[in-house]
């Protein structure tokens, strides 16, 4: 009972961080139609700002503020002075679908390399701010924290303020009119290039966040969150691509598949598992889980 | 001059002219019908006075200033609201949301409520499909949604593509009278695109009538609503 119990919650606090790198790549895709490669370094280089701030300051909380914040800056400064540019030049032609998704890969390699030269390619470590030990359940050590649970409980509060967000203020219609229609959104007055530079930056935030969270439990070097691109990218392709919720309930999905699979059948099935789980869905139901509902057509 | 001047335009869309040397004048208060066959260049030339396509030469001023060089955002910011064909809206988003979209720039709030609440009154069919996608709608419901957003946005001039195309007559007929009301009472100058000649007629001040990209015939609308050389020519009625 105890071992199921576990495997609910490491499902749970896994996949709220797969979700939040989920989430990321959904506000980009959605507002930019990039499959952005780079997320992954985006977020190692903000957990990376994060561990420095660390060493001055010997505060985890004001790393992770200090993360989060440059997360959305790095993002919003790649969008603006990277990606636009190259939306700018490419206008026709197959390359317009990849020359940017391209120069996300080539954006995730520079970002890594400039890590290595700053901080070295050894393994650093952040410690959580709580027990990151298993907590005691009637006297057997379960395999989740105090920390676990702080992830969970973060990550739902930001799930909460993002819905809030996205579907109570005019940011939030703005940000959702221009991911469905850039034409009519501009059409209607508003700022489309500086709505999608706003996602960028959220998602950046995002991914920032999601590193913070991530590598306590872990270790920090140059690729520690390519796992987490992947994975992230597997819950998006599980949601839709397009949705949020899809998002966040494909990173859930494959919290518990991946949990699951690695506490009752074999701890090596970690990767197996999430790449059957995605084909499983794309056979079942290409489209995603929970693709966008189109209207009508009359 | 005031009003919409457009002079010597040309665009080009891809490899083919779309747009050749194509000069009109709408006085403020006046609503223009530019006619003309599928593929006369009637939507390039409005996307171009919106700000959606560039034109390669000619110029284009509203009450004296060059629209041609500015963003859409902008010009709608401004006052010109393009209704784009293809009835649009927004879809995935509520009727609610589409007609908040015109108005989350403006600085006066209360107006916008106004204006929402007129638009409301205008189309009582919104009114009750508040909360609903606007993927629900039907086609002229839809129409309507675009039209009442535009209205949002308290616009001076409106640019209107094709807004009978797939309606039903009846719909059809109410959407022009509404275009008719509007452009009195609310001092709107309307270019109104229409490949339904008859019906764009009855309702304009003047008509354009544009034939594989050039202009070939400016009059009052219904000097061109009578004359049968260009009834038998360009209006196929």
């Amino acid at each position: 009972m105890n071992q199921f119990i576990t495997a609910i919650l490491t499902s749970l606090s896994s996949g709220a961080i797969y979700a939040l790198m989920s989430l990321s790549l959904v506000l980009v895709w959605r507002s930019t139609r990039v499959v952005n490669f780079a997320q992954a370094g985006q977020a190692v280089l903000t957990t990376y700002i994060g561990y420095a701030v660390i060493q001055k300051t010997g505060s985890y909380w004001i790393a992770l503020v200090v993360a989060v914040i440059s997360g959305a800056l790095i993002g919003a400064i790649i969008d603006r002075f990277f990606m636009r540019p190259i939306f700018k030049r490419v206008t026709s032609g197959p390359i317009v679908m990849i020359a940017p998704v391209v120069a996300t890969l080539g954006l995730l390699g520079i970002i890594q390399a400039i890590i290595g030269f700053i901080w070295g390619l050894t393994n650093q470590s952040i410690e959580a701010p709580v027990s990151n030990a298993g907590l005691n359940i009637n006297g057997t050590v379960v395999a989740f924290s105090l920390f676990n649970l702080l992830v969970l409980v973060i990550i739902t509060l930001v799930m909460i303020l993002l819905t809030l967000l996205f579907q109570k203020t005019n940011i939030g219609l703005a940000l959702r009119a221009s991911a469905y229609s850039p034409e009519i959104a501009k059409l209607s007055g508003i700022k489309v290039d500086a709505v999608r530079t706003l996602g960028w930056a959220i998602a950046g935030a995002a991914s920032g966040l999601a590193g913070m969270l991530y590598i306590p439990n872990t270790y920090l070097y140059p690729n520690a969150m390519d796992v987490l691109l992947v994975f992230g990218f597997i819950a998006a392709v599980i949601g839709g691509l397009d949705s949020m919720a899809g998002a966040v309930a494909g990173a859930m999905v494959l919290g518990f598949a991946i949990n699951f699979s690695t506490t009752y059948i074999s701890t090596t099935l970690v990767f197996p598992t999430a790449f059957l789980v995605l084909i499983l869905v794309l056979l079942v139901k290409p489209s995603g889980l929970f693709a966008a509902k189109k209207g009508r057509s009359a | 001059m005031s009003g919409l001047v457009v002079q010597n335009l040309t665009i080009d869309h891809g490899a083919i002219r779309a747009i050749n040397n194509v000069s009109f004048t709408v006085p403020q208060g006046q609503l223009a019908a530019i006619i003309g066959a599928n593929g006369a260049g009637k939507t390039t030339l409005l996307r171009a006075l919106s700000g959606l396509n560039n034109a390669k030469s000619g110029s284009a001023t509203w009450n004296g200033k060059s629209i041609l060089q500015e963003k859409p955002e902008d010009l709608a910011r401004s006052g010109i609201m393009h209704v784009s064909d293809g009835k649009s809206v927004i879809a995935e988003l509520t009727v609610k949301e589409n007609l908040a979209l015109a108005g989350l720039w403006r600085k006066d709030k209360a107006d916008v409520a106004k204006a929402t609440d007129e638009a409301i009154e205008l189309f009582p069919r919104l009114g009750e499909r508040l909360q609903q996608s606007a993927g629900s709608l039907s086609g002229g419901e839809r129409q309507m949604l675009a039209i009442g957003r535009a209205l949002v946005a308290r616009p001076k001039l409106l640019l209107l593509d094709e807004p009978s195309l797939g309606l039903a007559p009846l719909i059809i007929e109410q959407i022009f009278q509404t275009i008719k009301t509007l452009t009195a009472k609310m001092n709107l100058t309307v270019v109104l695109v229409e490949q339904n000649a008859m019906g764009a007629l009855k309702i304009a001040d003047e008509g354009i009538v544009l034939n594989l990209g050039s202009v070939v015939a400016v009059d009052n609308a219904q000097t061109l609503l009578n004359d049968p050389a260009v009834r038998a020519a360009y209006l196929g009625f």
